[in-house]
């Protein structure tokens, strides 16, 4: 008989280690993974604000992340961000500074330091993992969440659709925003690997499935994202000088419903999956608009 | 005034201390709330979010603790009776906005249910270590007033009682639970509507032409005009005249801070409350508020075994600080006793007022838990002496 072994790893491993206490499927433990892979050993600095990746990941003697990681107030991830990274430079070196955020954090209390950093073109890598929601203080609603979705603050389902953070980056014409799919690995590898080769501020948004808020189940967390990819609701896209767009991936025809059905989070009594339909299609028209008057170099296959 | 029907679940019912102070808020009349997440207060809002639909409320969970402070001076000036809920952190991010509420003589209710600090500290744990911040944390002179519950009944109590002080002296009035009062479940019995006294937005008589909304006429509290009734205003955190405009001199800074200071301070006595028990003959007072004032009870009951004799005093109203009962007390017992969830804070206000005559004896907390009432005992014993 032989026995599996784990490798092993030691304190300086990589970004994730195991022993976070990240739920089972939690997409920005996917995600973190797919970081540390794609920065190749790499060790970014990592300001974190409130949120799930700042407490699953960070217990002691499990502590999780085995780079330097500043644990900041909850708006101001990209502020402290600002600061390591002005200072990196100050001393010539090239180090990556990464913010790690959720939703909460990038689309609602920490847009101005995050808008102040862009419009500075700070010298830092944002990351969002967008679970829709607030789920380190038990599931409450975010500017992230979309229409129809029960949470603990919107108990029929909320009102408002899903705030559009990619266009805001964009249309702070920062060097570099990309969205990104744990569903969609060479995808993700490479945009990580583009934003770490340019300078200034670059923006990194990954739809972040959290079986706990989300009411799915674990396993299917990767098959949810690529479903959202596929019929279209999170499109795969690069925004170059916040000008410049290349599409990555065009819906196939995947019906909505198999991504809806699958969560137990939206009311379907208040969820308006026409109008859900009508954005995604409206989105779409605006992207492929864009993209074929402003088209960003094609890629080498 | 007594209170409107629609807002008021009357009946005996099993709550946390949180789910307890949205009632009160909703009986005390309060139809806007603004707030963002943060444990351990949010609960206080998840109730309020599902019982404003249908008592004709309006919740906004806000982008921070900023714009949910801002946003309840807003919704108080249109003349609603406004809440917002936090915990440490946010907090602080509020102390600017309850600053131009101060100045703009805005009344409305913040709860801070608090837990242990500084900066993130215990998000889950309990604390008692921000009412200084309550009284002191934005810039300037001012006075306001600030409540510290003991149970989840408290919790629904006292919110009323919080929201009348804030419309009857026209400041916002903190609310200083902590996590322990926040997360205990109890029974709380909500009276029918009738029995709860409020105190409804005192709007003004004067005809709109004549309104100056800083005038006071020898009073203390301006009357007050509401935004979308015809009167002019202009209210600001500037240094303003009767008028509510800018003045930048030191003569209007002397009448309009000094008021904001008075209106409190002459009203002391009609504002403090306190439980006093056996304090009267007492060679030692134990002086508590919140949880810790129901763990010192343990502690009380000990050393009066032992024959010491032991009174107590649990501040209900924490600021203003019941300064002329602690004077008065100083002159007759040989110490205070004052165990909190801090290393000295509210002990150093009984310390001033006992100002020598007596001794202070603090028995601090870093947070995270309650007091060992033996801890306490051995303080009472050691005052005792």
């Amino acid at each position: 008989m032989t026995t599996a072994t784990v490798p092993e790893r030691d304190m300086f491993d990589g970004i994730l280690r195991p022993g976070n206490t990240n739920c089972a499927g939690c997409g920005m433990s996917i995600g973190l993974q797919w970081f540390e892979q794609a920065l190749e050993g790499e060790k970014p600095t990592l300001c974190i604000p409130a949120c799930c990746g700042i407490v699953t990941a960070g217990k002691f003697p499990t502590s999780a992340y085995a780079v330097p990681t500043i644990a900041t107030t909850f708006a101001s991830s990209a502020a402290v961000a600002t600061g390591v990274s002005a200072v990196h430079t100050m001393n010539n070196e090239d180090d990556l500074t990464m913010c790690l955020a959720g939703d909460g954090g990038t689309y609602d209390i920490g847009i101005a330091t995050i808008s102040a950093a862009a419009e500075r073109n700070e010298d830092l890598l944002y990351v969002c993992y967008d679970n829709e929601i607030y789920g380190n203080t038990g599931g409450q609603r975010s500017s992230a969440t979309p229409q129809g979705v029960k949470t603990s603050t919107t108990a029929d389902g909320k009102l408002e659709p899903k705030k559009d953070m990619m266009a805001i980056m964009a249309a702070h014409r920062i060097p570099y925003a990309a969205t990104l799919s744990i569903a969609h690995r060479e995808d993700f590898l490479r945009k990580v690997r583009t934003a770490r080769q340019m300078k200034g501020f670059r923006f990194l948004l990954m739809l972040s499935p959290c079986p706990t808020g989300w009411k799915s189940e674990p396993s299917e967390s990767v098959d949810l994202i690529r479903t959202a990819v596929r019929s279209g609701l999170f499109p795969l896209y690069e925004v170059f000088d916040g000008r410049r767009y290349r599409i990555n991936a065009r819906p196939d025809g995947t019906p909505l419903e198999g991504y809806i059905s699958r969560q137990r989070r939206y009311n379907s009594k208040t969820l308006d999956i026409e109008a859900l339909k009508r954005l995604i299609s409206e989105n779409w028209a605006y992207l492929e608009s864009v993209e074929r008057a402003f088209p960003a170099p094609e890629l080498d296959e | 005034m007594k209170a409107d029907p629609t807002g008021v679940l009357t009946g005996a019912h099993y709550l946390d201390g949180d789910f307890a102070c949205g009632e009160g808020a909703m009986a005390a009349g309060c139809r806007f709330t603004a707030g963002y997440p943060i444990t351990p207060s949010t609960e206080v809002v998840e109730r309020i979010s599902r019982r404003f639909p249908m008592i004709g409320g309006t919740f906004i969970q806000m982008e921070d603790e900023l714009a949910s402070m801002a946003a309840i001076v807003g919704a108080s000036w249109t003349g609603i009776k406004a809440l917002t809920v936090t915990s440490g952190p946010g907090f602080s991010l509020m102390m600017e906005n309850i600053g131009l509420a101060v100045m703009m003589e805005t009344p409305c209710v913040v709860v801070n249910v608090q837990r242990g600090g500084p900066s993130t500290g215990l998000p889950t744990m309990v604390g008692q270590a921000d009412m200084m911040q309550a009284r002191w944390g934005s810039h300037g002179d001012y006075e306001l007033i600030a409540l510290s519950p003991q149970s989840p009944q408290e919790a629904f109590d006292l919110t009323i009682a919080a929201f009348n002080l804030a419309e009857e002296y026209r400041v916002p009035v903190m609310f200083m639970m902590d996590e322990c009062v926040g997360h205990m479940t109890e029974k709380v019995v909500i009276p029918p509507a009738d029995e709860i006294e409020i105190v409804p937005r005192r709007l003004t008589a004067i005809p709109p032409k004549e309104y100056l909304p800083y005038r006071v006429e020898g009073k203390l509290i301006p009357e007050f005009a509401r935004a979308g009734d015809g009167y002019r205003f202009h209210t600001t955190g500037l240094t303003h005249d009767e008028r509510g405009y800018p003045v930048m001199s030191a003569e209007c800074q002397e009448v309009c801070v000094r008021r904001l200071v008075e209106k409190i301070k002459r009203n002391t006595d009609r504002i403090v409350r306190f439980d006093e028990e056996n304090a009267d003959g007492a060679d030692v007072v134990v002086v508590t508020y919140g949880i810790t004032a129901r763990v010192a009870r343990m502690a009380i009951d000990l050393a009066r075994k032992m024959n010491i004799k032991v009174g107590s005093i649990r501040l209900i109203v924490v600021w203003p600080f019941p300064e002329k009962r602690i004077r008065e007390l100083a002159g007759k017992v040989k110490a205070f006793v004052v165990p909190e969830i801090n290393y000295g804070q509210m002990v150093l206000e009984v310390e001033r007022c006992a100002a020598g005559q007596a001794a202070t004896i603090h028995v601090p907390h870093g947070g995270g838990g309650v007091h060992d009432p033996n801890a306490i005992c051995e303080a009472i014993l050691e005052a005792a002496k």
